[in-house]
């Protein structure tokens, strides 16, 4: 008790100079008196022929080697009821959206080394001649070294690239440009995301897990206007805690705040409604995440593949509590990211660029080994992107400011590995510097939305029927 | 004193007769919760049953016409090391500076107005400084129950509006459409009702060109100013108007416009009222409006002591009167910085709206949200909890009495019955729990502290 105790008042952190870094340590620091159990609620697991079992022994061992399915009144019936009815369902796919935020320099990810007018730009950034991997689907660009784990893939033939991806009239800010892509339109005042629109269209309005954001909070990309979506950062991490109150008493408090909504989530009183349904959520969230966390908060998952270590960034460790939640079988069909280093590289580019690429091609190349590795790639893309590619020329400051066109990956094993647009050159750039776009970002959301979910992207797409549409998948 | 102030001998003076109806209910202490957190920060202890006992007239008034300077009654804010707060250099201390005045203040509505004018006119700190953020807030709670127009002038020459929507790029050379756009959309006539044309957005820009500043790297953005060289001085036809316009008659055209004052009452109605204001209420409103020149303070009169205020569906409390509400409610104030990091994750990191439209006040509520408010519950308890090493407690408690002294513990707070029964629940398994004599407080103490942490995540608390 008095473990637990000190447990709880360890959390008066933040000194709050950095939100999300505050956000997330408080997070982070939360005691683990959270309760474990399984959720008789939980809806089918997505994924056809799966082993249902095997996943729960494999992802989530800890909770049935710790508790045993007795205890959790999970009886062999139920488990096997759980499994003819995986079998059955429908393999559902799973759309994984990554934001390299603060606009990533283009020419730096795939670089024209030998580009005469390259060199000229870019007399201090330019990529050396000999570094890095020859992209194969044209001679003029190389791989930045540090996209190694990228080149990998697109050498394996996982990884369609967009390299001159963006929209006509581009802004310059990150906040507008940022806004246009997570909406999937330029418009400054949609308030939702391009896939949270589509999951009101296609969605389930009693699962918060189909639209996941791994930010901590919510990702833009993902808000709905009706059906729930959830927001946590790692799933051992889905924490809340109350100074003086643990153990079991703690279980059962939350349950109580989650009972509290359950009884009123129905209620005459819209506002009520909105509140208890949210309570009822978070129960579910909690509970459908409860046996990927350890008595002491720490993942209770192990993964088939080493992902790489970082100093500050928990993204390997946020893509690897994702490969276990989709391999466990949580209802999952868009979930969204942001990469905890900016790209926003104004000044002394080099060494920060560098250090964020690796961390992201790294990060992305060992989920996606992952994911291979637990035998459920053919069901998740993943989509990384950016607000802006930036200036051709480098700035005073061995750094480069806001451009226009940028690129796009889109990873897995079921793309068509085929780039889309081409890299459009420097000979012509727009009247700001910036190279200029080929790829239109809405027609890459349109044909994800046809081809990958089935879904028709004049629901969920405004002015849809005028965007060029691309094929991505096979 | 500015000048829409009334002096103190009026204050609680009756107010002037209601355009619309009034609620003929009796005004009781439910009423004046409700009145409280819908036109402040929530009650604090005690002052529910006070407000009640003036009558809805009179409690109205207490709100609607303040006199003097406010005053911030309790402890100065402080961060957790006691330090006072920096809100121009500290990340994150703006937000607990303004929290802090929402606590503290003794002018409730005029804190909540400057709330719903952050949001109707939203900025945000990412194009601007924490400096000019803060300017503007002081500009907006001194016009906050003034006349529109004026407000309206000031926002459109307000630094940190110029660099959000980018007026101060404004040029006859080189016409920014931002401002001239949002201001008739967002901020006075409305998109899709016919107000205006692109040609209005169009000629209105050129109206609001010559707004410029310099940028520092010491200073940042400086000297903001009207630079007449900036200024498209041509003739422009604007409503159907014509005239060599500039940005005081871009605000005059705005709020003289036939559609204006509609629009207004609706926008404000809405803050206020869970239901869209009756035609007749809204033709009686806009006609007040227009005849008071423009006043705030008139409408507000009219929909605090309006029926469907009163009696009317319930409102989500919105996440910084929540945070503010906890505070309020316990004698607290401000004794982290931590406040701006869960107002962020509860869905309203103060000088951040989420975009020009400022905050959706239809939809607070996610999963991520909601632990964000579970979250301000932690905080605002946090140091105040009961101790099961140190403190002494009853070892015989009832379920029953323990969600009972949990109650009081927030002022009596109005629960469902349903809520009473579900929490009595919760109070009975806790107790079933115990099973060594030692556990019979240790126990107890837990359930309480757990109670007192149930009730704010409540339906009924977190809404009003």
């Amino acid at each position: 008790m008095a473990d637990l105790l000190m447990a709880s008042e360890r959390n008066n952190c933040c000194d709050g100079f950095s939100r999300s870094e505050a956000m997330r340590r408080a997070l982070g620091a939360a005691p683990g008196a959270v309760p474990r159990e399984w959720d008789p609620r939980m809806p089918v697991p997505a994924g056809a022929g799966m082993d249902r079992r095997r996943f729960l022994l494999s992802a989530a061992g800890g909770l049935l080697s710790v508790y045993g399915a007795e205890r959790l009144g999970l009886t062999n019936a139920m488990l096997g009821d759980g499994i003819a009815r995986a079998a059955s369902a429908a393999a559902n796919p799973v759309l994984v959206s990554i934001f390299l935020q603060g606009g990533i320099d283009a020419l730096s990810v795939l670089a024209p080394v030998d580009d005469p007018v390259y060199r000229r730009l870019r007399p201090t950034l330019a990529v050396p001649d000999t570094a890095g991997t020859p992209f194969g689907e044209d001679p003029r660009l190389r791989w930045h070294p540090a996209a190694a784990g990228f080149a990998g893939l697109h050498n394996a033939g996982k990884v369609t690239t967009f390299p001159g991806i963006g929209y006509t009239s581009p802004d310059m800010s990150h906040f507008t440009s940022r806004h246009y892509w997570e909406v999937g339109a330029t418009d400054n005042r949609l308030t939702t995301g391009w896939l949270g629109r589509y999951l009101d269209v296609a969605g389930d309005p009693s699962n918060p897990l189909q639209g996941l954001s791994l930010d901590g909070q919510m990702n833009p990309t993902l808000a709905t206007a009706r059906n729930p979506v959830a927001a946590i950062d790692r799933p051992e991490n889905f924490s809340l805690w109350l100074d003086g109150v643990w153990g079991d008493v703690f279980s059962w408090t939350l349950d109580s705040a989650a009972a509290l909504g359950d009884a009123q989530s129905r209620a005459g009183d819209p506002a009520v409604a909105q509140v208890a349904q949210a309570a009822s959520e978070v129960g579910y969230v909690r509970r459908a995440l409860a046996p990927f966390r350890d008595k002491n908060g720490n993942a209770a998952y192990t993964s088939p593949v080493t992902y790489p270590t970082a100093g500050s960034s928990d993204l390997p460790q946020r893509l690897a509590g994702l490969a276990a939640m989709i391999a466990a079988g949580l209802p999952l069909r868009c979930v969204a990211l942001t990469t905890d280093t900016p790209f926003d590289t104004h000044s002394a580019q080099a060494t920060a660029f560098t250090s964020g690429l690796q961390l992201a091609a790294d990060s992305i190349a060992a989920f996606q080994a992952d994911l291979e590795a637990r035998g459920i790639a053919d069901r998740v893309l993943v989509h990384v992107w950016s607000e802006f590619g930036r200036r051709a020329q480098e700035n005073g400051s061995a750094g480069t400011d806001h451009g226009a066109a940028g690129v796009s990956l889109l990873i897995g094993t079921r793309v068509t590995g085929t780039m889309v647009g081409e890299w459009p050159g420097l000979a012509q750039l727009d009247a700001n510097g910036n190279l200029i776009e080929n790829v239109d970002f809405r027609g890459v959301y349109c044909s994800l939305l046809e081809q990958w979910f089935g879904q028709d992207a004049g629901a969920v797409i405004p002015g849809s029927g005028g965007f060029t549409r691309y094929r991505l998948v096979q | 004193m500015p000048k829409h102030q009334v002096p103190a001998r009026f204050a609680m003076a009756a107010l002037p007769a209601s355009p619309i109806p009034v609620f003929r209910g009796r005004f009781t202490e439910r009423h004046a919760t409700r009145l409280l957190w819908r036109a402040g920060f929530g009650p604090r202890p005690g002052e529910a049953r006070k407000l009640a006992a003036l009558g809805l007239e009179r409690a109205v008034a207490s709100l609607t016409r303040p006199s003097g300077p406010a005053h911030l009654h309790g402890a100065p804010p402080h961060d957790e090391n006691g330090a006072p707060l920096d809100p121009l250099n500290v990340w994150g201390h703006d937000h607990c500076w303004w929290l802090d005045r929402m606590v503290r203040s003794d002018q409730q509505l005029i804190e909540r107005m400057t709330l719903i004018w952050h949001s109707w006119f939203a900025t945000s700190l990412e194009a601007s400084t924490a400096a000019l953020m803060l300017r503007q807030n002081q500009m907006m709670r001194a016009r906050a129950l003034g006349n529109f127009h004026d407000l309206l002038l000031e926002v459109t020459r307000d630094p940190a509006m110029l660099l959000w929507l980018s007026n101060n790029e404004n040029t006859k050379w080189s016409p920014n459409e931002n401002y001239a756009r949002e201001v008739m959309e967002l901020f006075t006539l409305g998109a899709d009702r016919g107000a205006y044309t692109q040609q209005d957005v169009h000629e209105q820009a050129r109206a609001l060109t010559g707004w410029t500043n310099e940028w520092t790297d010491s200073a940042g953005p400086t000297n903001f100013r009207f630079d007449p060289e900036l200024h498209d001085d041509g003739v422009k036809t604007i409503f159907g108007h014509r005239g060599n316009f500039d940005w005081r008659d871009t605000c005059r055209l705005c709020v003289g416009h036939p559609l204006h004052p509609s629009f207004m009452v609706t926008k404000l109605w809405n803050y206020f009222v869970a239901v869209p204001p009756p035609r007749r209420e809204l033709k009686a409103l806009s006609h007040t409006y227009v005849h008071s020149g423009f006043q705030i303070r008139p409408l507000m009169e009219a929909i605090l002591r309006h029926p469907l205020f009163h009696d009317g569906p319930r409102m989500v409390i919105p996440p910084a009167v929540y945070c503010a509400g906890l505070l309020r409610a316990l004698g607290r104030t401000i004794e982290t910085d931590a406040w701006s990091w869960i107002g962020e994750q509860a869905g309203q990191r103060l000088f951040v709206p989420p975009n020009v439209a400022g905050w959706d006040y239809a939809h607070w509520l996610d999963t991520s949200r909601w632990a964000g408010r579970f979250t301000a519950v932690t905080y605002a308890l946090q140091g105040h909890v009961l101790n099961p090493d140190k403190d002494a407690y009853s070892a015989t408690e009832s379920a029953t009495a323990a969600v009972q002294a949990a109650v009081r513990y927030w002022g009596n707070p109005p629960l469902s019955s349903t809520t009473v029964g579900s929490l009595e629940g919760f109070s009975r398994r806790a107790q079933s729990g115990i099973v060594a004599d030692w556990e019979q407080t240790a126990y107890r103490i837990l359930r309480q502290n757990a109670l007192r942490g149930l009730i704010p995540t409540t339906p009924e608390w977190q809404t009003c």
